[in-house]
């Protein structure tokens, strides 16, 4: 009887192997939505209410979590869950400025490059490397020279470290690409190179391209975060999770909160974003989708 | 009146040498051509050079000229981007060796097969829809519908090569190029696929130049062949005249091999002398 169950069972058993690589893709995605998700709503109620007025520091200070300040609040007595919701802003705009900053600037000249007559392509390629050897953190700190530190200014050195990155990547992938035969073959029934761009080479290069971007997101809130522990990002008082982190670091004995909270948003937020890049490739590639 | 007229071509790699050396031959409207040679020998070359598509760094010199009724008369050999493209699926278009390859592995099948039909019929919406289902059922796909919403990894490699058949066809070119199309596939493929491209490009009145290295392919599907050697014409006629009395020695080599294969076949066949 078991036996005659486990035998008919079989087909079904077979039937669910197929699905866990599926089902656990889009698990990742689901968990980093949620997590993405959640600072996404924090960032946007912040912009209509903040328990405080991040600049009233009336509170006492380095109180422990309590009423009324649910986080506790910092060295100037200011609410800390305050500044945590105005950093989730900061830090979701310092991803999305540099991400498009650098996606912009890295994808066009990562095709042109692509299309590129040979030595045109070697200079463009030497002047890539010479800025991908370039420290971002030099970057930051010769815009923020230039002009005042301020969040545009760490976008800025953020995205035009990351242009570089992107654009040698794109390089690489549109060769790949116009390496293919199904470009010689749409090119044979007469699709001129900008549509072949458009139908052809943008939508694959773009499931490596946006995986990466994603990482790219992440990397930009922490290097957002470094520099505002540096000092080189938003100023007070903006507050930023890397600053938080740089100004509660003193007392992390005393009120440890206030080192953990900012730690653990910039760490949730790193990882959701990295999740949704896992996930996010089996959607924009169908070769990887399971067959039908 | 000759559709295709090539006439002293030369193609010459970067580094200066020699792919292609003194290439003549010419291809009536409505004839079959077939370019015959082993890899390397420059037959795919020759293709490229007549749809104006050499990989960057080389160069063509020489004639390349398509007649082609109510388009005129054009010379390829240095001829600009924007005539090409004008030639290009209209005047004539390739089907290529290997299927999966020549078919854009992120576009459902619908959408390449309709993008010449949009671009160069200017078809929209419901027509262009019904021209996608037409152009897949002319090359005999079951279920058109389901094909058209497959990526190519989804449909076997003789669907593909039908599909990039369809895609050729669609426009309906005087010269149809059609480079190895068979040798990618199985051999029971194979002969159906040939069976459907000799059909169509009679029903269709189209001129047929058929690259491949088989011999015996070819002078299934063609009536003039021409036998390439490293760049080198070193032979070329009526496919009667080549496959009965092959002068130059590769020529022979090749009728040889192909006899030696067919005899082989027929020893197996005959019902007292076959060891199987």
């Amino acid at each position: 009887m078991s036996v005659e169950q486990a035998v008919v069972g079989a087909p079904e058993e077979d039937g669910a192997k197929t699905t866990p690589r599926h089902v656990s893709r889009s698990v990742t995605l689901t968990i980093g939505c949620v997590l993405v998700g959640v600072i996404v709503i924090v960032a946007v109620v912040s912009l209509f209410w903040v328990p405080f007025a991040p600049e009233d520091t009336s509170g006492r200070r380095l109180m422990p979590p309590g009423l009324p300040h649910l986080l506790g609040t910092d060295k100037l007595g200011r609410d800390l869950l305050t500044q945590l919701m105005i950093g989730a802003r900061i830090a979701l705009a310092a991803g999305a400025g540099s991400v498009l900053l650098g996606g912009v600037i890295g994808i066009s000249a990562g095709l042109a490059a692509g299309f590129a007559t040979r030595w045109l392509d070697d200079v463009v390629s030497a002047l890539l490397d010479i800025l991908i050897a370039f420290p971002t953190l030099l970057l930051a700190m010769l815009v923020a020279a230039t002009q005042a530190a301020s969040l545009t200014s760490a976008i800025v050195a953020i995205g035009l470290a990351m242009s570089a990155i992107v654009a040698r990547l794109t390089r690489v992938l549109v060769k790949r690409v116009l390496a293919q035969d199904f470009i010689t073959a749409s090119r044979t029934s007469g699709t001129s190179w900008p549509r072949v761009v458009i139908e052809h080479v943008l939508p694959n290069i773009w499931p490596t391209l946006s995986v990466n971007l994603a990482l790219q997101f992440g990397l930009a809130v922490l290097a957002e975060a470094s520099l505002s522990y540096l000092g080189l990002g938003a100023p007070p008082p903006n507050a930023s999770w890397g600053r938080m982190l740089q100004e509660a670091q003193a007392s992390v004995f005393i009120a440890p909160v206030g080192v953990i909270a900012p730690g653990v948003l910039i760490v949730v937020l790193v990882i959701g974003v990295n999740l949704i890049a896992d996930g996010f490739r089996d959607v924009a590639d169908p070769t990887r989708r399971r067959r039908r | 009146m000759s559709l295709l007229e090539v006439s002293g071509l030369r193609v010459r790699s970067g580094d200066g040498r020699d792919l292609i050396s003194d290439l003549s031959f010419t291809v009536d409207a409505g004839g079959r051509f077939g370019l015959i040679g082993e890899s390397g020998s420059g037959k795919s070359l020759t293709a490229l050079t007549i749809m104006g598509l050499l990989p960057p760094g080389m160069t063509a010199s020489g004639s390349v000229a398509l007649d082609v009724p109510g388009m005129g008369r054009t010379e390829i050999v240095g001829a600009g981007e924007r005539l090409l493209n004008r030639l290009r699926g209209r005047a004539v278009s390739v089907v290529f060796q290997e299927p999966l390859t020549a078919l854009d592995p992120l576009m459902r099948i619908g959408h390449q097969v309709a993008g010449p039909l949009r671009r160069i019929q200017g078809l929209r919406g419901r027509a262009l829809r019904e021209a996608v289902t037409a152009a897949l059922e002319e090359v005999r796909l079951a279920e058109p519908g389901r094909i058209a919403k497959a990526y190519p990894h989804e449909i076997s490699g003789g669907q593909r090569q039908r599909v990039a058949i369809a895609m050729a066809l669609a426009c309906r070119p005087a010269l149809l190029i059609a480079d190895e199309p068979t040798t990618a596939l199985d051999v029971t493929v194979q002969a159906e696929v040939l069976a459907l491209l000799d059909g169509l490009v009679s029903a269709h009145s189209m001129a047929l130049l058929f690259i491949s290295h088989d011999l015996a392919v070819v002078s299934g599907i063609t009536d003039h062949v021409l036998i390439l050697k490293d760049g080198v014409a070193v032979e070329s006629g009526a496919v009667l005249d080549v496959v009965n009395g092959p002068r130059h020695p590769y020529a022979r080599e090749l009728v040889e091999s192909a006899r030696e294969l067919d005899a082989a076949l027929d020893r197996l066949n005959a019902p007292d002398g076959g060891t199987r």
